[in-house]
């Protein structure tokens, strides 16, 4: 037996027809440069190009870069979301605008200013030198430190978001129960915000994975050490252009398996 | 001995709250006010989320004026029900006992009491997601209860609930207050409520407390004038007796009996909208007929209201009722201050509820 129904088709209320079209160059924009990837791709020489010595050192180096700078995002960022969200710290807006600058600066003048800062005659990197004989730039570190440095601000204003729509209400029910402040944290407020924590770390993720203009003024680009895909993507670009194309596409493929998998629900927009 | 001794002030730019509540052991006492009167404020200093400018807070014999809400031993059960979204009821309910160091099994078993005391052992495993409004209410009180709070505070726990589930929470909370002997606070905006559950009332205004005293005194015989809006129903106080209600000269008012056990002290509730008014005493039907002496006239809205007191000789407890009635009937009537009338009022007008105490 089969019953037919008539599909419900909403009328489109208050849409104006005439932006289906910047609508639509908008999201061609976004999408076919991808196709454009994929149909220069050298098929037939894909598998050799994967497998190379210089790849695998790049991909298996991105994806441990971007792990452990990630997971820097959410020890550090985590906090800071919480102290900005709830903390009431003094010249709050100040210290928001400062947070944000990771995002609208150019990455390579990031990456100059921690070389200046982290570097042998910036002011920390002669400290740590001295006491510690330790040099930071052109080290896998600094990959790390270049990758959590355009990162933070994803995860820092997802998490702020989150925590301020999500409010206090709930911290004051725990309090009222006996709950301290660390407990009512642990307890109640990580697990409301999980899914904008979500959504913020898969977008930092994403931005580690990415990161090319910082890393290569702060780190430089050494086969195993801090050369990245992304780094590896330019220089081959002039010498092999089957080899920056594959390489492209795993770039594409791993941020595409990333979204896909998580999904966040929270990345409608930034927060 | 005091299990609630508080003065509270808080002074902000356009307001003052500046009042005294004590409770002895065991004592519900509700708090009435108009919107902005100070009571949410009241309730956040009570519940250490709020520093007052200047006063004091004693439960017992500890000063908790300066002692963070998560040690104070303050229960809260708000309008809103607000159950960790992210834990089952069980999980809600050992939340408190957990938070006190309990072991997780003493804990989960303590849960289970509470959520077996209040009707809620079904829904042991289910998200808030999964429970209706009055289920969460319910839940919610179970979790308020399980630290076994000094003081609980009620803060219109039945305003966010539908018709329906509202007089069953009311009923409950009657009992299980009354049950664990539990000092509580009461906010509220309903006279009912107030009547039900608390044994005495403060009424706040632009925060001051007007007046102060036992519930029914207070709503029966209302001084201020927002206490007569809410009150605005006509009580009579008595036992209840089978499907009735005796009043202390062992005459009946016939009702519907809401949750209230044979001999219970009582309290009849009409609104004075119900009531007929007659000049000759009608008869025949099954209705509660009472014999006053009408005291004076006053307009509500489209209405005239009909204020009682006792006829000499007569029964006391008519005194202070009201029947409102169309300005169209009041002519009929041909009465003056002073005539003696038959109030008269069907019994399926008459609610007959519980009171605390005598």
């Amino acid at each position: 037996m089969t019953t037919t129904r008539q599909p419900v088709t909403r009328r489109g209320v208050g849409l104006p027809r005439v932006l289906w079209v910047p609508a639509a160059l908008a999201f061609a924009i976004i999408a076919l440069p991808v196709v454009g990837l994929v149909l220069k791709a050298n098929w037939a020489r894909m598998p050799e190009l994967l497998v190379s010595d210089s790849a695998l050192d790049a991909l298996r180096l991105s994806l441990e870069t971007a792990a452990i700078s990630t997971a820097l995002c959410i020890v550090l960022g985590g906090p800071l979301a919480a102290v900005l969200a709830r903390g009431n710290p003094p010249a709050l807006p100040i210290l928001r605008s400062v947070v944000l600058l990771p995002l609208v600066l150019p990455p390579v003048v990031g990456g100059l200013a921690l070389l200046y800062l982290v570097g042998r005659s910036g002011f920390v990197g002669k400290a740590l030198d001295l006491w510690f004989g330790l040099t930071v730039p052109f080290t896998t570190a600094a990959v790390v430190l270049a990758q959590t440095f355009v990162a933070l601000p994803f995860l820092v204003v997802s998490l702020e978001g989150a925590l301020r729509t999500a409010g206090q209400r709930y911290e004051a029910v725990a309090a009222t129960l006996g709950a301290s402040p660390t407990l009512a944290f642990r307890r109640i407020t990580v697990p409301l915000v999980l899914p904008g924590l979500a959504s913020g770390t898969v977008l930092a993720f994403a931005r580690c994975l990415g990161e090319f203009g910082a890393t290569t003024a702060f780190a430089g680009s050494l086969q195993g050490t801090t050369r990245t895909l992304p780094l590896l993507v330019y220089l081959e670009r002039e010498t092999d252009v089957d080899a920056a194309v594959a390489l492209s596409l795993v770039l594409v493929v791993v941020a595409v398996a990333v979204i896909a998998v998580t999904r966040p629900r929270g990345s409608e927009g930034l927060s | 001995m005091t299990a609630l001794d508080a003065r509270v002030v808080v002074r902000r730019p356009a307001f003052t709250l500046d009042v005294t509540i004590t409770a002895t052991p065991g004592e519900v006492i509700a708090v009435l006010g108009p919107n902005g009167a100070g009571k949410s404020t009241l309730l956040g200093v009570l519940a250490g989320l709020l520093r007052p400018s200047e006063g004091h807070v004693r439960l017992g014999d500890a000063d908790v004026t300066d002692v963070p809400p998560h040690r104070r031993g303050v229960g809260l059960l708000a309008q809103q029900a607000l159950l960790f979204p992210h834990m089952t009821a069980l999980a809600n309910v050992a939340f408190g006992p957990r938070a006190h160091g309990m072991p997780r099994r003493a804990a989960e078993e303590r849960a289970r009491e509470l959520l077996a005391a209040v009707d809620a052992t079904a829904l042991e495993a289910r998200r808030p997601a999964q429970m209706s409004g009055g289920q969460q209410q319910r839940v919610a009180l179970a979790r308020a209860l399980a630290p076994d709070p000094d003081l609980l505070l009620l803060d219109e726990p039945l305003a966010a609930l539908d018709v329906d589930a509202a007089p069953a929470l009311r009923s409950l909370l009657r009992r299980i207050v009354r049950d664990r002997k539990q000092t509580a606070l009461l906010v509220t905006h309903s006279a009912l409520d107030a009547l039900v559950l608390a044994d005495r009332v403060v009424v706040l205004t632009e925060g001051r407390a007007v007046e102060a005293g036992p519930a029914r005194d207070v709503l029966a015989r209302p001084r201020s004038p927002f206490t007569a809006r809410i009150a605005g129903l006509d009580l009579v106080p008595g036992v209840v007796t089978g499907d009735a209600l005796r009043t202390a000269d062992g005459a009946t008012v016939a009702g519907r009996i809401d949750g209230v056990a044979d001999g219970e002290p009582g309290v009849a509730v009409f609104p004075p909208a119900a009531v007929a008014v007659y000049a000759e005493k009608p008869s025949g039907s099954p209705r509660n007929v009472l014999p006053v002496r009408l005291a004076a006239l006053e307009p509500v809205g489209d209405l005239v209201r009909l204020r009682a007191v006792a006829r000499p000789g007569g029964p006391l407890w008519v005194d202070g009722l009201a029947a409102d009635v169309t300005a169209a009937a009041m002519a009929e009537l041909m009465v003056e201050p002073g005539a003696d009338l038959w109030f008269v009022v069907k019994a399926a007008e008459v609610a007959i509820h519980g009171v605390r105490g005598s």
